[in-house]
């Protein structure tokens, strides 16, 4: 102790504890501004965001799902599903579901991004699940290739989708959509996610950059004009049997009502 | 005599000359067909078939019917680099690297559905109208063999260009092919050249699809014409028209003039459908791998009824001795098609047998007097539509927002239920249409005027028809029915026994008509009033 009291009346100690004072109290003020500022902040950012997004939740969706995602008898729980899932079925205006029918139908999105990213941010907290992707991440027109993609589309999708994406039915009302005009990222995240009857195509099933050329071939298919002049949906002989009937087969009787009768 | 007529002259004397055509010709050109539309549906497919052979014979310039493996290096990109067979890229190449190439693709598929389409419409006007009677029952089976074919030089063309779709048909074909008890693996083999999908069967298909079923078509339909030639045209029934004569107008220059104007509107008509619409893009169906198949996929519509049979057969299987019999497809697949061609093949017998009526016809019936013929037609033609309704069924379910498994159901149930019924409201609209037409012959056509007689009675003015009218209302025979004779005078047993039974019956129903009336009935109330 004596040696202690001796040193604090040394001329030094003034100075030297001014500087300790100093530095630990920059310091501490570098770390509670420059860290806050990212993390800390950013963590304050997302616990607000969850807050809204529950708030959202407990009015929009806890009717079906549970006041805590965890589901019920006509609705799935959601722990785990993450942000991805989210963002497709809020996101492309299947959730909330219009009525209780066989198949959530896409529609005009009832959430606004902001509330979709919310709800997903909610969703995602309860349990880790697959991220929600932005279309600016999904570098499709860069990473993906066109003739690849089709035959991945063909061997994985076009037995539910159609050859060309405009969809299929399924059993006891159930259907693949059509997948023209569909976001790339939900696209992405449907094939992540597997919603309704889809099934998951994980990243080993097909790996991200074929996930990218399949976005890639629909989006050419999409935009691919119609070359042999009118499509009839693009859904085979069906329509065009029909257009034969009515139009080529009708016409021609047609005519032939109009030639026989000129003779009289 | 001008100096061409002098010329023209001399070039036919020239010619005549030499082969003694003038007189052949003269008869010929002179030849009376009769006018109605309804003649002119067998034309559409004549038609058709000719411009077939034209724009199937540009193709061929340029298809390659070989199942080598080759990489796409052509135009359309979303398949570059990718490996097909050299039988899908020609028809890459041809549809996007030949001029000209897609259009003629294109009609060349619209005509074969146009083609197919004219022969059941044209089939239908001569069952309904009874063409298919006495001399014409060889006609009839000429034409039943030209839809026949027709169905497979379809199915041929459709599996050629090795597309998605056209190697699902295959499959499928192959998979009704396996269904043959005992000897359906065995054909399989022979047909494909070992196991599925192979190397030879789209060069095997192609040889028969360009060369041998072009050449039957070709002969069977000059028989065809030929036979129609030689035995004249049917008519309707008309004033003046007997079974002895042919109303109507010379084959020059009036029928020269009006076939060949048809053939350029038929051909017009296809050519449009096929610059307008676009049919079977193979370029996005992909090519064809066993792994691969197309949500909605769908045969053209004349195998439609076919596959919705397939498609609704509960899934039935037998297994013996180890062999699998799939009832599920053998019986949809093979069995039905098969009673349905043979039933209609043999039909103008069957009705000749029951009418016992074994005379030459040439003027056709009125639908309507025939009740029993045209309600059995009506019940085929539901049977027809309700398989291909449900050929259509995963279609139909996505755009009408209905369940696949409701339309399997409904035409499950509705095969066995509506054919019957379709009978039997045909038969009685049948029955009320000779009714009409009795009151129609007795009374005149209602004009709608009301008049108030003196003593305040109001009437409807009719109009009496014309005398012409009335024939042709009441020419028809009305059918009787044969009676049983179930012993001779001597005692003895009918030995046709339960087939003359069965002939009675038969013969009773078809006689189930609206008494016509009678030349009596007809001046007795052209005295009184109304």
């Amino acid at each position: 102790m004596k040696k202690l009291s001796s040193l604090r009346k040394h001329k030094f100690a003034l100075p030297v504890l001014i500087l300790v004072a100093l530095s630990s109290l920059g310091f501490t003020f570098s770390a509670a501004t420059a860290a806050p500022a990212k993390s800390q902040l950013a963590a304050s950012a997302k616990s607000t965001l969850i807050a809204e997004g529950k708030e959202l939740f407990l009015k929009g969706c806890s009717s079906c799902h549970g006041l805590n995602a965890e589901g019920g008898s006509i609705a799935p729980s959601l722990i785990g599903v993450g942000a991805a899932s989210v963002d497709f079925q809020v996101g492309t205006g299947r959730m909330p579901m219009a009525d209780m029918s066989q198949q959530a139908m896409r529609k005009k999105p009832l959430y606004t991004e902001e509330q979709t990213a919310a709800l997903a941010a909610y969703v995602a907290s309860l349990a880790p699940g697959p991220a929600s992707l932005t279309n600016e991440e999904i570098e499709w027109e860069r990473d993906g290739n066109t003739a690849e993609g089709g035959e991945l589309f063909r061997n994985n999708c076009a037995m539910c989708h159609n050859f060309a994406g405009q969809g299929g039915a399924l059993t006891q009302g159930k259907y693949a959509p059509t997948i023209m005009g569909v976001e790339p990222k939900h696209i992405y995240e449907a094939m992540i996610t597997g919603p309704q009857s889809m099934p998951v195509f994980s990243d080993k099933t097909i790996t991200v950059e074929e996930k990218l050329s399949i976005i890639k071939w629909i989006k050419a298919a999409e935009a691919e004009p119609n070359l042999g002049g009118a499509s009839l949906g693009r859904v085979g002989p069906v329509t065009e049997g029909l257009l034969v009937w009515t139009f080529g087969l009708g016409l021609l009787i047609g005519i032939a009502v109009w030639l026989a009768s000129k003779a009289r | 005599m001008t100096a061409r007529e002098r010329v023209a002259g001399n070039v036919a004397n020239y010619v005549d000359e030499r082969t003694g055509a003038a007189a052949w010709i003269k008869k010929n050109l002179n030849k009376v067909f009769p006018d109605h539309w309804s003649f002119m549906l067998g034309e559409i497919a004549l038609y058709s078939f000719i411009i077939l052979l034209l724009s199937g014979t540009f193709l061929t310039f340029w298809f390659d019917p070989s199942m080598k493996e080759v990489t796409y290096e052509g135009s359309y990109l979303p398949l570059k680099d990718v490996e097909m067979s050299a039988a899908y890229a020609s028809t890459l190449h041809i549809s996007f690297d030949v001029r000209g190439g897609l259009l003629m693709r294109q009609i060349h598929h619209w005509a074969a559905l146009i083609f197919m389409a004219a022969i059941v419409v044209h089939l239908l006007r001569v069952f309904f109208t009874g063409a298919f009677r006495k001399p014409r029952e060889f006609n009839w089976l000429l034409g039943i063999g030209l839809l026949t074919l027709g169905i497979v030089e379809g199915f041929l063309g459709y599996s050629l260009p090795d597309d998605l779709l056209s190697g699902t048909g295959i499959r499928i074909a192959e998979a009704i092919i396996q269904a043959l008890p005992v000897v359906g693996s065995y054909l399989s083999f022979f047909a494909f050249g070992g196991a599925f999908p192979g190397e030879v069967f789209i060069p095997r298909i192609y040889t028969v699809h360009i060369l041998l079923l072009p050449g039957i078509f070709l002969a069977l339909i000059t028989v065809h014409l030929m036979l129609v030639w030689y035995q004249k045209h049917t008519q309707y029934p008309g004033p003046g028209r007997t079974e002895k004569n042919v109303v109507g107008y010379p084959l020059m220059p009036v029928y020269m003039a009006k076939a060949g104007g048809f053939f350029f509107i038929v051909f017009g008509v296809t050519a449009f459908l096929g610059a307008v619409a676009s049919i079977n893009p193979i370029w996005l169906y992909g090519p064809y791998t066993p792994g691969q198949i197309s949500a909605g996929s769908q045969p053209d519509w004349y195998m439609g009824w076919l596959d919705g049979l397939v498609r609704m057969a509960p899934p039935l299987e037998t297994h013996a001795f180890g062999h699998t019999i799939s009832w599920n497809i053998l019986i949809p697949g093979l069995i039905i098609p098969g009673i349905l061609f043979t039933g209609m093949a043999l039909y103008p017998f069957i009705e000749s047998w029951i009418t016992g009526d074994k005379r030459e016809h040439h003027l056709l019936d009125r639908p309507r007097n025939v009740p029993n013929r045209t309600a059995l037609g009506a019940m085929s033609l539901t049977f027809m539509i309700v398989s291909l309704i449900n050929g259509g069924n995963d279609i139909i379910a996505t755009h009408f927002d209905l369940t696949i498994n409701q339309i399997m159901w409904f035409t499950r149930f509705g095969l066995i239920i509506l054919p019957p019924l379709a009978f039997v409201i045909t038969k009685r609209i049948c029955l009320s249409l000779q009714r009409a037409d009795r009151e129609l012959v007795l009374h005149g056509r209602e004009t709608g005027r009301l008049v108030m007689l003196p003593h305040g009675e109001f009437v409807e003015v009719h109009e009496p028809l014309s005398a012409e009218k009335k024939w042709t209302l009441t020419q028809h025979e009305q059918p009787a029915a044969i009676e049983l004779v179930q012993t001779d005078k001597g005692g003895v047993l009918n030995p046709k026994g339960i087939r003359a039974k069965l002939q009675a019956r038969f013969s009773a129903a078809n006689a189930e008509v609206v008494a016509k009336p009678t030349p009596d009935e007809v001046k007795q109330l052209e005295g009184g009033h109304h």
